[in-house]
């Protein structure tokens, strides 16, 4: 496999990306105190690194022109590393592993609380309320299609929905859940109607250009939201009337969020399998064949947007509910972007890959603390790889091959 | 109404846009031939304004000085963004030319928060003051209260560029190979065209175009740090969609009507929402006319 | 099939495991010796922990990272005598980038490990929201950066306490000062939209709009980040004010005062604590010139400023970052209280900051009954031959 055609290949890398990253990698020049800095070991790094890498590179782009070229079922003659992430799979599908797996998962997960110390609690409440996120922008971006840049404004009207009537008319938990939900809703048709006729990138900007409105209007309409020092002492949810103490609280809305994040799945397994999910891919896969098939290409975007924006406002409720206090800063571009990473990390269109993206995406950050300003530039490499080489995600919609057998189906029923 | 108050930010509008025209022309040349956004662009225009940094720190450190300094900064960054545009589109473009445009779109995000990052953990995370080596020229001098030396050198940019550009476009082989590709790929390619070297070569001119406005917006500011690009790269893609995506003289418009309604709005409503009206602006532009000031209204390729 | 490809895999998985386990009782065994040798000195009181929580990374991080150096090398100093009352301290370090939800998280997590007190949180927002979970759990926390009025002033946080003055006594001195020394009467406020700065604009232009002798012409956000300020400098200019109080930081402050200096405005520029930073002159070179701005009241010829500044430079090899000083005097603070208090008990600690005095590099302080400190006050100082100087 490693020839010397190989080594010029990657000697000729290695080359070219130590002449590249020279200048910022290797000077640095401080312009406040008149130093420059020569930092040459540097470049050693990146030469040695990069000679590495690129074989690695240059692997994996074969293996998938390779993998393009075979059937989808030839398990057989697939390469080693999807293999093994294959296998999982199967054996997790065959109900006799299935099903004791999920419930000592759901066991785990309930006991938690008991087991694990206050913040272990809290963190895997910001993973659940991540996989509602993600599990909402997966119904616009995985099912439908449409890339949604601002999905973090809808996070906020929900948050800000139950901070503000609960500060000025004492509404409780409970009351507001349903309307901040409704209200992530009526937001998401309100970004959707006027945005129908744009398609691919388009959207994207301008569902960008909508998330940076909600965020300038949280921060500049004093009057309405407080601007950006934010809003204090939102009631935590009620329990029948008891009194609970934070840490009781935080453990109420860990299980309130195990509760929501299996109502999500459920529902939005429902969804995919309903008429409108199969619309929604449909729509994904070719626009106008699906509008020539007959589909009502309107109403499906818009329930698209409809139904994830709600997931978002539900989020954002109990959010404001366990943070107490929140600000414009938790619903900038960056945290749109760190829900779709969620999204596209675990797979498109796949529930249980959204969840997994999402344990990856919060967990990992924590664990790694003192790696933590390496973590935007390792996000940034995951979606570039991620696209390159496994464009499905960690686990790629089954629905791929479901889609195919239905295709097969449909002159029968037409 | 006061005449003296409009004009000035008139002026103000027209420096504005002239700069988002700079970033917006390498934008809508990349998207006209590839259809695809490439969020990294304002990256690429962060990197050759650093790279303009670091080579004038490193000549001045040398005992040079004057405007040649900022000749040679201002080329050696058109150079490096070129190469990095022309590396970005090999590693997260190009294995993407057949994937669905959503994955090539993320795989831009990535690119984008990749590099940003990247700047800020080789360099520094805080603000650098960019040295004005625009000489004052002397015939500015009575209309020092309305313009300043770099405006001018902007303006005259932008105009050059484009013209260039389209020049380039209409009458060279290369762009003429430019447009077939950008009309249809694959009959491009059947018709003998090198459609891999095309793209290539768009990207190195989008990104060498993207440098100097970097170089010369930073001597404008006044300061740069690695956060620059983003928000100047999303507003010169608004600017590139309001003239018409993929057109040339477009961008140019385009950036100049953003540059002006932020001017105006900031200047006789309030700059608390100057970002939320631009945006505003680009979807209402979107709903009523989808293909922009001059763009020609796309055909559907089935 | 399935018992193949598991023990296929099994050979390098045990391997791995083995390395793995391998280095960690290596890395294990390590720290067990040093512990031991730690531990001989400590005798057996178990140490006093102290959380310090702030922005470590990421953008913000120039405003947390001096806190954590006053922290520790206060710590080291007092560790390396007795210790407090023969206890050692440790410090439990904890990144929140700033964030609110990320704010809880490492709240929380700092009271799981057992911290009897908290320096901390850097920005406004996140001390916010994570001062319940400290307020239940009963545990003293001061912080030497989060300006925001309400934190003491609501009467929510009994247990809140901070060693930096709140932002209305900021902008009531730069209003003073416009007023009373500078005479301007046309007056434009801007801020940067942000947290510090929008609160310390507002506070600015309720005061100036309570006094008879001044009237804000204009009061607007800027967007930070933007290519071009022209057209907010135009319409100061427009709106014929005599001087500008800017609430925000120096990047942006110093792109206005350039543009305002090249179109050959002499407007007056007044700002706050986020601009009465030397890179602010750096930055903005000559155009800095004849600037305006609050800080903290000049302590650095204080001996104990003089000796924790000299400290930061033996260490670090260079000039000590935001916020240094007030860090250094919380953690003075703290470790008073439990020396003075002779206890790790909540009231016994909130009384003792109340109660006694402490020298501190911000001169002798103690805390009022709403957690501020009483003796830490605001200073103008104005940029002259590139430098700020102390205006009295």
């Amino acid at each position: 496999m490693i020839n010397i055609g190989e080594i010029k290949k990657s000697l000729l890398s290695a080359l070219w990306f130590m002449l590249l990253t020279f200048p910022i990698m290797v000077i640095r020049v401080n312009t406040i105190d008149h130093t420059i800095q020569w930092r040459w070991e540097r470049l050693v790094w990146v030469g040695g690194a990069v000679f590495i890498l690129s074989f690695a590179w240059r692997y994996l782009l074969r293996r998938r022109q390779a993998s393009a070229r075979q059937t989808v079922m030839d398990i057989q003659t697939r390469g080693l590393v999807s293999h093994l992430l294959q296998r999982p799979r199967e054996i997790f599908q065959t109900p006799s592993v299935r099903r004791p797996a999920m419930g000592l998962a759901l066991v785990f997960l309930l006991a938690l609380p008991l087991i694990f110390s206050w913040n272990r609690t809290i963190l895997m409440t910001n993973v659940l309320i991540y996989v509602v996120l993600g599990l909402g922008l997966n119904i616009v971006v995985g099912l439908a299609g449409l890339l949604n840049l601002g999905y973090a404004a809808f996070f906020a009207v929900g948050a800000y929905s139950y901070a503000l009537l609960n500060h000025h008319f004492g509404l409780g938990f409970w009351t507001v859940l349903p309307i901040g939900a409704g209200l992530g809703a009526l937001f998401g048709i309100l970004l959707a109607l006027p945005v129908l006729r744009l398609r691919g990138d388009y959207l994207a900007i301008v569902t960008l250009g909508f998330g940076e409105i909600i965020r300038l209007m949280l921060e500049n309409w004093n009057d309405f939201s407080f601007g950006p020092s934010g809003i204090d002492n939102i009631a935590p949810p009620g329990l029948f009337g008891l009194s609970l103490t934070l840490q009781q609280t935080h453990t109420f809305i860990y299980y309130l969020m195990i509760a929501l994040t299996t109502l999500t799945v459920v529902v939005v397994r429902r969804l995919e399998n309903s008429r409108v999910g199969r619309a929604w891919v449909a729509l994904r896969e070719d626009e106008i064949a699906c509008q020539a098939m007959g589909i009502d290409k309107t109403k499906a975007k818009l329930s698209a947007f409809a139904l994830g924006s709600t997931w978002a406002g539900t989020a954002g409720v109990v959010f404001a509910a366990k943070q107490k206090f929140i600000n414009p800063y938790s619903f900038t571009i960056w945290e749109s972007i760190m829900i779709l990473c969620i999204v596209v990390l675990g797979g498109m269109g796949s529930i249980p890959g959204v969840m997994i993206g999402g344990l990856i995406m919060v967990l990992l950050p924590e664990l790694l603390k003192e790696y933590a300003d390496y973590r935007w530039l390792l996000f940034g490499a995951i979606l570039v790889l991620m696209m390159v080489f496994r464009p499905g995600g960690i686990i790629s919609d089954v629905r791929k091959a479901y889609a195919f057998e239905a295709e097969e189906e449909e002159p029968h029923h037409g | 109404m006061n005449f003296d108050y409009f004009f000035q930010l008139f002026l103000g509008g027209l420096t504005r846009g002239s700069i988002y025209a700079l970033i917006a022309l390498g934008y809508t040349m990349v998207y006209g031939i590839i259809e695809l956004i490439n969020f990294a662009h304002g990256e690429i225009y962060m990197i050759g304004a650093f790279t303009a940094l670091i080579v004038i720190g490193v000549l001045t450190f040398a005992g040079w000085n004057g405007t040649a300094v900022l000749v040679i900064a201002a080329i050696v960054a058109m150079l490096y963004a070129a190469a990095y545009g022309w590396t970005m589109e090999k590693i997260a473009y190009k294995p993407l030319r057949k994937a669905p445009r959503l994955s090539a779109l993320l795989s831009a995000i990535g690119m984008s928060l990749f590099l940003q990052n990247y700047v800020r953990l080789a360099q520094t995370a805080n603000f650098l003051p960019f040295p004005n080596l625009i000489p004052d020229f002397a015939f500015l001098k009575p209309a020092a209260r309305f313009i300043r030396p770099s405006e001018i050198v902007i303006y005259a940019t932008t105009a050059i560029v484009m013209a260039g550009l389209t020049l380039l476009i209409k009458f060279t082989r290369m762009g003429k190979a430019m447009r077939a590709t950008a009309q249809d790929r694959e009959m491009a390619q059947l018709l003998g065209v090198d459609v891999d070297r095309v793209i290539s070569t768009t990207f190195v001119l989008g990104s060498a175009t993207a440098a100097l406005g970097g170089v010369l917006i930073a001597s404008h500011v006044g300061q740069i740090n690695f956060y620059i690009g983003f928000l100047a790269g999303i507003k010169a893609f608004v600017a590139a969609v309001l003239g018409g995506i993929g057109s040339l003289p477009g961008a140019v418009l385009g950036s100049l009507v953003l540059g002006w309604t932020e001017s105006f709005f900031t200047g006789y409503v309030s700059s608390d929402y100057e970002d939320a009206f631009a945006f505003l602006f680009l979807v209402l532009i979107l709903i009523f006319r989808p293909s922009g000031i001059l763009g020609r209204k796309a055909m559907e390729k089935v | 099939m399935k018992n193949r490809w598991i023990g296929g895999r099994s050979i390098p998985k045990i391997l791995a495991l083995a390395v793995i386990v391998a280095t960690a009782c290596i890395m294990a065994g390590c720290a067990q010796k040093q512990d031991a040798s730690k531990t001989q000195k400590a005798q057996a009181l178990p140490p006093i922990k102290i959380a310090v929580v702030g922005s470590h990374s990421g953008d913000l991080a120039s405003y947390g990272i001096p806190t954590v150096r006053a922290a520790e090398l206060v710590v080291a100093q007092r560790n390396s005598v007795c210790g407090v009352n023969g206890r050692k301290v440790e410090l439990i370090i904890e990144d929140d980038v700033c964030k609110p939800e990320i704010a809880t998280n490492s709240a929380t997590k700092v009271v799981g490990e057992g911290a009897q007190a908290v320096l901390g949180h850097i920005c406004s927002g996140a001390t916010k929201a994570a001062l319940g979970i400290y307020k239940e759990s009963k545990i003293v926390t001061m912080s030497p950066s989060a300006t925001n009025p309400a934190l003491t002033q609501s009467g929510e946080y009994p247990n809140f306490f901070r060693t930096i003055a709140a932002d209305d006594a900021q902008a009531k001195l730069e209003v003073a000062f416009v007023l009373d020394v500078l005479k301007a009467k046309k007056i434009a406020v801007l801020h940067d939209k942000g947290d510090y700065g929008k609160g310390l604009a507002e506070f600015a232009k309720r005061f100036v709009e309570a006094d008879s002798r001044g009237e804000v012409v204009l009061f607007e956000g800027i967007t930070p980040g933007a290519v071009d300020y022209s057209a907010i400098v135009n319409k100061i200019n427009q709106a014929g004010a005599e001087a500008v109080i800017y609430g925000g930081y120096h990047p942006e402050a110093s792109k206005i005062v350039a543009q305002m200096r090249k179109k050959a405005m002499t407007t007056l520029f007044i700002s706050d604590d986020g601009v009465k930073d030397d890179t602010f002159i750096k930055v903005a070179g000559e155009y800095a010139e004849g600037v305006y701005a609050t800080g903290p009241v000049d302590t650095t010829q204080n001996p104990i400023a003089i000796e924790a500044i000299a400290a930061h430079k033996a260490k670090y090899g260079e000039e000590p970052g935001a916020f240094y000083l007030n860090a250094y005097a919380a953690i003075l603070a703290l470790i008073n209280a439990f020396e003075k208090s002779c206890s790790t008990n909540y009231d016994d600690l909130v009384n003792a900051l109340r109660s006694e005095w402490v020298a501190t590099p911000l001169g002798i302080i103690k805390f009022d009954a709403r957690g501020d400190a009483i003796g830490v006050g605001f200073a103008m100082y104005q940029v002259q031959s590139g430098k700020y100087v102390e205006v009295r």
